[in-house]
């Protein structure tokens, strides 16, 4: 059966190049990068190499970039290790409402330990509010969290503006970006948008799981999380998950070569299939075309069908996509981003993300396509009451 | 220490009379049975009353009595010592020492329990008692004998062989699989029905099961949750043949064919009746399901005797009379109840009216299965054709 995955914004399919770099990282330069002789100081030189591409994507320089096991380390690591690092500054940390969870737990965390937490709400196309961001900057505001693209609608937030709004009004207040649906989909420069500190997920460009980095600025104080053998200049200790560096190295250089072929090539498919949803009866596109939101992530809702049984009908037809909420009656937990940009309630569980890489092509969005038209009115007939 | 041995108690088989040896034989089927997946070799013998099982290999013990603790109709599991016939006063000697061994703590109290089945052995077993009650008291500083209340008894069993232990574990009860016909559980992925799988189980009666899958509306994850499950329950009743029906399309027909607040009734009386039919292709002479009066609309006096009224064999409902909690102690005694909770929907809960009927009237639902009458037949027979078996073990 013909196979279409479109749910690259929860994984994607590694690059050969990159499987096949790891795998000589392994089986050749399995040294340990601590160690003195020759087969360590390969290895460390790997390690370097990953950290030099990773840091002429970003026009930042390679002693910024520290190795994480992927997203959800870096999240965490920015937000406690930023507010131990400044909690005699103040206690106060502002972030959206359209966090994925990595953060909104994380600042759950903080909040149980006595940070004071403030949440800036998001309009209807996802975007957070400037206005109501100027406000809540205080004096004693330690750190801005907010996402560079949602990972359920693909909204893009206005990074540039939300950093400099920041550094007018703060200039010691720290800006982090949870850049994972972002990096390698857009050109990121952490200098003009004064991003202090970005985390990165390498799985989602082609690379590896259980890998990823954090970016810290140099002159941004940042605490470790994880303590031992001092490596990573300390700041993050444990050997160097060297097969997933060098895949993050090797995935990440490849995204941003020839970046805008492999873009104009996602956003194609993505125009497509939102030409497509919306011809449809009664489906509503919740993402923007082309740059306007991220191009890799399509968010629509199907009035009069669950969104789990769409989801399993897909995938009777080889389609793999992504339901925009958990939905089931035993799983209350309804999507935060869609109830933030005010999806009528009825359309929460009857929403669906498709995501692409970059071994999508227009077909599938036209395949992805019939499919849904041939499918709607069937399960239209059926519904829960 | 290993020990070499286990007696293996078991009570109300031993009093089945003519028929008994067919229920030894089926106990020793199943203790090999459960041994199969432990590591190791071991020779399942029987004496006169007694089941033992030998060690021929080294083995994990927590491993053994675990697999020992499932198999249905053994009462108590008694690692032991056994010894050829040997003189008096070595038996003495060594019952003490397996004394010292099993029992290092001080100031136990204790009591000697000889039972000589074989009487050309020269000692009667109130000598035995008094000697050997002498010799541990002497040997363990503190001791003392309680006949009444003792921390533990020492058994002595003179037979061909002479059996020495301290210990029973208690065994899971019930009667041998295989002893008592063949049933078919509806298994649904919830807290019940496994419950009721091993409750049927432990009566001796080898179970078969039956899933209805219904996608797109039920996922691929709600049916190996069900594999999972019958795997848990197969733990104690031996393998089970999963019978997985595809039921969307009777599903989706009685949906629109159907009054809606009848919805659930009328899938009901389908599934009671496919599974009657797989049930009788297979040898099953019973249906088995989880139901429990009142704990849902379709679970109401006057439901399950709408869902009766379409099964000409008799209906197993083993936690009928349980409460909620009673259920759900069970399946976390048995080990299944962090798998069912797993939320993944089966097909009892998409099609749900806000109000379904309570009580049921047969004639109107009997009126609105005719609207069914045309396709319905054919339906069935498809679904049941269809199925998709998967052996769990």
């Amino acid at each position: 059966m013909r196979e279409v995955y479109f749910d690259n914004a929860a994984t994607t399919r590694v690059r050969d190049e990159v499987i096949e770099a790891m795998v000589k990282a392994m089986s050749l330069d399995y040294g340990n990068p601590s160690s003195r002789h020759k087969k360590g100081m390969d290895a460390e030189l790997l390690v370097r190499e990953a950290r030099e591409q990773i840091a002429k994507t970003l026009k930042v320089k390679p002693k910024e970039i520290f190795f994480t096991s992927g997203g959800t380390e870096s999240d965490n690591m920015a937000l406690i290790g930023a507010a131990m690092a400044r909690n005699r500054r103040g206690k106060h940390i502002i972030s959206c409402n359209v966090e994925h969870a990595a953060i909104y737990k994380t600042l759950e965390y903080l909040e149980q330990q006595g940070f004071e937490i403030s949440i800036i709400p998001v309009d209807s196309k996802g975007h957070v509010d400037l206005d109501k961001l100027r406000a809540e900057i205080r004096p004693d505001t330690i750190l801005v969290s907010m996402m560079y693209v949602n990972n359920e609608i693909g909204a893009i937030e206005p990074v540039e503006k939300i950093g400099a709004l920041i550094k007018e009004i703060n200039p010691n207040c720290y800006f982090h970006t949870d850049a994972i649906q972002a990096y390698g989909k857009l050109t990121i420069r952490p200098a003009k948008e004064h991003i202090d500190i970005l985390s990165m997920s390498s799985h989602k460009i082609h690379g590896p799981k259980g890998a990823g980095f954090i970016y810290i600025n140099e002159k941004v104080q940042l605490n470790p999380i994880i303590f031992g053998g001092g490596q990573q200049m300390d700041m993050r200790s444990g050997t160097e998950n060297v097969p997933g560096i060098v895949g993050t190295g090797l995935a990440a250089k490849l995204y941003y070569e020839h970046h805008d072929e492999q873009i104009e090539k996602i956003v194609a498919v993505k125009d497509r299939l939102i030409d497509r949803l919306e011809q449809m009866d009664k489906v509503t596109v919740n993402s923007e075309r082309g740059l306007l939101s991220a191009p890799q992530i399509v968010s629509a809702s199907f009035e009069g069908v669950r969104a789990e049984v769409l989801l399993h009908a897909l995938e009777d037809k080889g389609i793999y996509v992504s339901s925009g909420s958990a939905c089931s009656s035993n799983h209350p937990a309804i999507s935060g981003t869609l109830k933030a940009i005010g999806v009528k309630n009825e359309l929460l569980d009857s929403t669906l993300r498709f995501s692409f890489g970059i071994y999508n092509n227009i077909e599938e969005a036209d395949y992805c396509a019939d499919c849904i038209e041939e499918l709607l009115p069937v399960l239209r007939r059926y519904t829960r009451h | 220490m290993q020990y070499q041995s286990f007696l293996i108690k078991y009570a109300e088989i031993g009093t089945k009379g003519k028929n008994r040896y067919i229920f030894e034989d089926a106990l020793m089927h199943q203790i090999r049975h459960h041994l199969q997946k432990v590591e190791g070799e071991f020779v399942i013998q029987k004496e006169q009353g007694r089941i033992y099982v030998n060690a021929k290999t080294d083995y994990d013990y927590d491993e053994v009595i675990d697999a020992l603790k499932r198999v249905f109709g053994v009462t108590g599991i008694c690692p032991m010592m056994q010894l050829e016939k040997c003189e008096y006063d070595e038996l003495r000697k060594k019952v003490v020492d397996f004394v010292k061994v099993e029992h290092p703590e001080d100031g136990f109290s204790f009591k000697v329990h000889a039972k000589r089945a074989d009487k050309h052995y020269p000692v009667t077993s109130d000598e035995i008692n008094a000697d050997l009650g002498h010799d541990i008291l002497e040997a363990n500083e503190g001791a003392r004998v309680d006949v009444h209340h003792p921390d533990f008894v020492v058994y002595v069993e003179i037979r061909q062989k002479i059996n020495v232990y301290t210990q029973v574990i208690k065994g899971a009860g019930g009667m041998p699989i295989g002893t008592n016909g063949k049933a078919m559980l509806l298994l649904s992925g919830g807290i019940d029905s496994p419950v009721a799988g091993y409750m049927i189980a432990k009566r001796g009666v080898m179970i078969e099961a039956v899933y209805f899958h219904a996608p797109p509306y039920t996922s691929d994850r709600a049916k190996q949750k069900v594999v999972d499950l019958a795997k848990l329950v197969a733990r104690y009743s031996g393998s089970i043949k999963l019978h997985v029906i595809n039921f969307t399309d009777i599903q989706l027909a009685i949906y629109e064919k159907c009054p809606h607040d009848e919805l659930t009734i009328i899938m009901r009386r389908y599934m009671m009746r496919i599974a009657e039919m797989i049930a009788e292709k297979n040898d099953c002479i019973g249906l088995i399901t989880g139901e429990s009066i009142g704990q849902v609309a379709s679970q109401t006096m006057f439901s399950l005797r709408t869902t009766d009224e379409v099964c000409n064999l008799p209906v197993y409902r083993p936690v009928i009379g349980f409460d909620k909690q009673e259920i759900v102690d069970l399946s976390e005694k048995i080990g299944t109840y962090e798998t069912s909770i797993l939320p993944y929907e089966d097909c009892c809960t998409i099609f749900v009216a806000k109000h379904p009927v309570t009580k049921p009237n047969l004639g109107a639902i009997k009126k609105s299965e005719l609207r069914l009458s045309e396709i319905i037949d054919e339906m069935v027979e498809k679904a049941v054709n269809e199925e998709e078996v998967i052996w769990c073990s």
